[in-house]
C-alpha cells in the first residue's frame, strides 16, 4: 500500500517533470521563426558593411530567407503557440481560449498577403512572441529545473557506486590522477561540489552524499507538479485573451448569431407563407369553387351537387390537417401546453421506434429556449429514425449548471459527423444563438450520444391555475 | 342523454349542440372555462362530458386537465376530449386509469355527424372512441414491435379499428366482412400480441390499446 503510493508519487513527479520538458521545448520551438528572423537579419546588416559585390549570392539568399520566414513565421509561430495551448489545457489544466480574431480563408497570393497582414495587426499575434521571450529567457527553466536538480541528485549517486572517485581508505592523498569520470567537472564549491565530488570531502561527504541526494530528488519529484502548474498558471496570464480580445470575440460571435437568427427566421416565415399558399390557401379557393357548383347543379342534378359537397367537404378536411402540420411546426401545442419535458416526451412517443424519456425540469425555461431545445431535439430524434438504423432511444432531459441539458442516446450504428452532415451544422448554428452547444459522440458502430447545452434560467414552476 | 360542452368558441358550441339535440340528446349546459366545467358537473351530473382541450382562462391544456380532475372527482364520469390536434401523450393520460367511458377525438370529426354522435354514445355507454390519428402513430411507434410487424395487412386494419374503440360488429360493418371473420382476425391479433381473449369488446379495446401504450 506504502509502496505503491511511493511509486504514485515518483511516477507523478517524473510525468510532470517530462512533460514541463516537452512544453518547454514546444515553447523553444515556437521562438524559432523569430530568432532565425533575427539571425538572419542581423547578417544582412553585418554584411551591408561589406563588399556587396563580393558577397553577392550570399546577400540574395539571405534576403530570399529572411522574406520567406517572415511570410511564414507568423503561421508556424501560431501554430506551435495552439499546440502550447493544447498541450498546457491537458497537462496543467488550464483551459486557454483561443485569442486570435477569426482570419479571412485564403485562395492565391494577395489573399495570403492580407491574411498575414491581419495575423500582424492581431495584438495575440505579439502577445504570443512576447510569451516566446518569456519562455526562452527563463519561463521554461521553471520547469527544467527539477529534471536538472534529479539528474544532479542521480549523478551524485552514481559517482558514489560507480566507484569513479578515488578508494575509501585514501581520503585525503593526493589524487595521482584525474579520476576516470566521463567528464570531469571543475572544482566546485559548496553543495554542489559535495554533490558532483563527494570524494574531495573525505569519508564524511562520501556518506553525506546519499541523503544529500535522495533529499534532493525528493523534492525535485515533489516540486515537479507544482512548478508545472506554475508554468501552466504563467502561460495562460500570455496566451489567453485579454479582456478586450474577449469582448471583441464576444462581439465578433453575437454579430454572426444574430446575422443567422435573421436568416433563419426570414427562411422560415418564408416557408410558411409559400405553405399556406400552396397548402390551405389553395384548397379553400378549390372548396369555394366546388361548393358555387355545387350550387348551381342544386335544381338540375341534386346527385351531382351531392358528390360535390362531399368532395368540398373532404377538401376542408385536408385543409384542416395541413393547417394542423403547420402549425406544430411553428410552436408545437404540447411544448406551449405544458413546457419542455412534456413536448419532448412527446416527441418521443412519435418515433418509430422504443423510446425511453426520463428527467424533469424545476421550473420552465425562457420561451425562445424552450423553442429552440424542442426543435434541436426534434432534430436529432429525426435523424435517429432516419440514419441510425436505431432500435432503442433514451431521452434524458435535466437543468445543472446553470444550463439546460438534453441528451439523446441510440443504439444506431454511429458515424454521425458534425463536420460532414448540414443539419447538425446548422443546428449548431442555431443553438449559438443562444449560447448553447452540441456534442455528438458517434464512433463508428455506435452508440451515438448527442448532448446539448443552453445556458439560461429556469422560472420558478407555474402552479396550476384549476 | 344528458351532455355538458364546454367549448369557448361560440360557433363550434352552437353546431355542438344543434348537432345532439338532432340526434336525441340533451344539452344541459355549455360552458366556456375549466373551472365552469367542474362546477357545472357538480350540479348536473352529466352522463356525459364533452371538453375542448384549450380553454380560458389559460388556453393551454386547461380542459384536459379539468376532464381529469372530474374524472377524479366522479370515477367513471364518460368524457369525449376534443381537439384541433391530437397528442399521444395527452391520449396516454386519458387512458392511465385503465377504465373505459373515454374519447379523445380531432375536432374534425365533428364534420360527418353520424360518426361523432355513435362515438359520443359509444363513450356514454363506457366505451372508447380514440381518433384514427392517435391510433395511426401508435402503430408507427409500435413499428419495431415484432408482434406488431407480423400481422397481415387486414389483421393490422382490424387491430386499428378495434383499438379505435369499435365493436367487433363496427369493424366488420366498416371492412364489409362478416363477423364471424372479424371474431377470427381478433382472436389471431390476440395470440400474437400474448393478450387473454376475451368477449367483451369493451375490455377488448383496453387490452389493445394497454399493448400499444406499452
Amino acid at each position: 500500500m506504502r509502496w505503491s503510493r511511493a511509486v504514485g508519487w515518483i511516477g507523478r513527479g517524473a510525468a510532470a517533470g517530462a512533460k514541463g520538458v516537452a512544453l518547454g521545448a514546444v515553447g523553444l520551438l515556437a521562438g524559432l521563426p523569430l530568432f532565425s528572423f533575427a539571425m538572419v537579419l542581423s547578417m544582412l546588416l553585418h554584411d551591408g558593411t561589406a563588399d556587396r559585390t563580393t558577397h553577392g549570392p550570399y546577400h540574395t539568399w539571405a534576403l530570399v530567407a529572411a522574406a520567406l520566414l517572415a511570410a511564414t513565421g507568423p503561421v508556424w509561430q501560431r501554430r506551435l503557440t495552439d499546440w502550447t495551448r493544447r498541450l498546457l489545457g491537458r497537462w496543467c489544466g488550464v483551459r486557454i481560449r483561443s485569442p486570435y480574431r477569426p482570419l479571412p480563408v485564403a485562395h492565391g497570393t494577395e489573399q495570403r498577403m492580407l491574411r498575414l497582414g491581419r495575423m500582424l495587426a492581431d495584438p495575440a499575434t505579439w502577445r504570443d512572441l512576447v510569451w516566446t521571450a518569456v519562455n526562452a529567457c527563463g519561463g521554461f527553466l521553471l520547469v527544467l529545473a527539477p529534471v536538472i536538480a534529479v539528474i544532479y541528485g542521480l549523478g551524485a549517486l552514481a559517482s558514489l557506486h560507480g566507484g569513479s572517485g578515488p578508494p575509501p581508505e585514501l581520503p585525503g592523498v593526493p589524487l595521482p590522477t584525474l579520476p576516470p569520470v566521463p567528464v570531469q567537472p571543475a572544482p566546485q564549491a559548496g553543495l554542489a561540489a559535495l554533490l558532483t565530488q563527494p570524494w574531495r570531502h573525505g569519508a564524511l561527504g562520501l556518506w553525506a552524499v546519499v541523503p544529500l541526494g535522495l533529499a534532493l530528488i525528493s523534492v525535485a519529484l515533489l516540486a515537479a507538479p507544482r512548478l508545472l502548474t506554475g508554468y501552466g498558471r504563467l502561460a495562460a496570464a500570455l496566451l489567453g485573451p485579454t479582456r478586450e480580445a474577449q469582448l471583441a470575440q464576444r462581439v465578433e460571435h453575437l454579430a454572426i448569431t444574430r446575422s443567422d437568427t435573421i436568416d433563419s427566421g426570414a427562411a422560415e416565415l418564408r416557408r410558411i407563407e409559400r405553405d399556406l399558399h400552396d397548402g390551405a390557401q389553395a384548397r379553400l379557393v378549390a372548396m369555394g369553387m366546388t361548393l358555387n357548383a355545387a350550387e348551381q347543379l342544386f335544381e338540375s342534378s341534386p346527385q351531382a351537387a351531392r358528390a360535390l359537397l362531399a368532395e368540398a367537404k373532404q377538401a376542408s378536411a385536408k385543409a384542416l390537417a395541413e393547417l394542423r402540420d403547420l402549425v406544430r411546426g411553428i410552436h408545437p401545442p404540447v411544448l406551449a401546453d405544458r413546457g419542455l419535458p412534456d413536448a419532448v416526451h412527446a416527441l418521443a412517443l412519435d418515433l418509430p421506434l422504443r423510446a425511453q424519456f426520463s428527467g424533469e425540469l424545476p421550473g420552465r425555461a425562457p420561451a425562445p429556449v424552450e423553442s429552440a431545445g424542442y426543435f434541436a431535439v426534434s432534430e436529432l430524434l429525426a435523424n435517429v429514425s432516419k440514419h441510425a438504423r436505431a432500435q432503442q432511444v433514451w431521452i434524458e432531459i435535466g437543468h445543472t449548471g446553470g444550463a439546460l441539458r438534453i441528451v439523446v442516446t441510440d443504439d444506431g450504428h454511429g458515424g454521425a459527423d458534425p463536420a460532414r452532415g448540414t443539419g447538425l451544422r446548422g443546428l449548431e448554428r442555431r443553438l449559438a444563438a443562444f449560447d448553447g452547444v452540441l456534442a455528438v459522440s458517434s464512433p463508428l458502430g455506435g452508440p451515438t450520444i448527442a448532448t446539448l447545452e443552453i445556458p439560461c434560467a429556469l422560472s420558478s414552476p407555474k402552479t396550476s391555475s384549476s | 342523454m344528458r351532455v355538458v360542452i364546454a367549448e369557448d368558441l361560440v360557433l363550434l358550441r352552437d353546431g355542438l349542440t344543434w348537432m345532439l339535440q338532432a340526434h336525441g340528446m340533451t344539452v344541459v349546459r355549455g360552458v366556456e372555462t375549466g373551472p365552469e366545467l367542474l362546477a357545472a358537473v357538480a350540479e348536473e351530473q352529466p352522463d356525459v362530458l364533452i371538453v375542448d382541450v384549450r380553454l380560458p382562462p389559460t388556453f393551454t391544456d386547461e380542459g384536459l386537465r379539468a376532464a381529469l380532475e372530474a374524472r377524479r372527482t366522479s370515477p367513471g364520469l364518460p368524457v369525449l376530449v376534443l381537439s384541433q390536434y391530437v397528442e399521444q401523450l395527452y391520449a396516454r393520460e386519458l387512458l392511465a386509469g385503465g377504465s373505459g367511458g373515454i374519447g379523445y377525438l380531432l375536432k374534425d370529426r365533428v364534420l360527418d355527424s353520424t360518426e361523432f354522435v355513435e362515438a359520443v354514445r359509444r363513450v356514454a355507454g363506457g366505451g372508447t372512441a380514440m381518433d384514427p390519428e392517435v391510433i395511426a402513430r401508435l402503430l408507427t411507434h409500435n413499428s419495431g414491435n415484432g408482434a406488431v410487424a407480423s400481422l397481415s395487412p387486414r389483421e393490422r386494419e382490424v387491430l386499428s379499428l378495434m383499438a379505435e374503440g369499435r365493436s367487433n360488429a363496427a369493424v366488420a360493418q366498416q371492412l364489409v366482412i362478416t363477423e364471424r371473420a372479424v371474431a377470427k382476425h381478433t382472436a389471431s391479433i390476440f395470440t400474437r400480441l400474448g393478450l387473454q381473449p376475451s368477449d367483451d369488446d369493451n375490455r377488448r379495446v383496453l387490452a389493445v390499446l394497454a399493448y400499444l401504450n406499452r
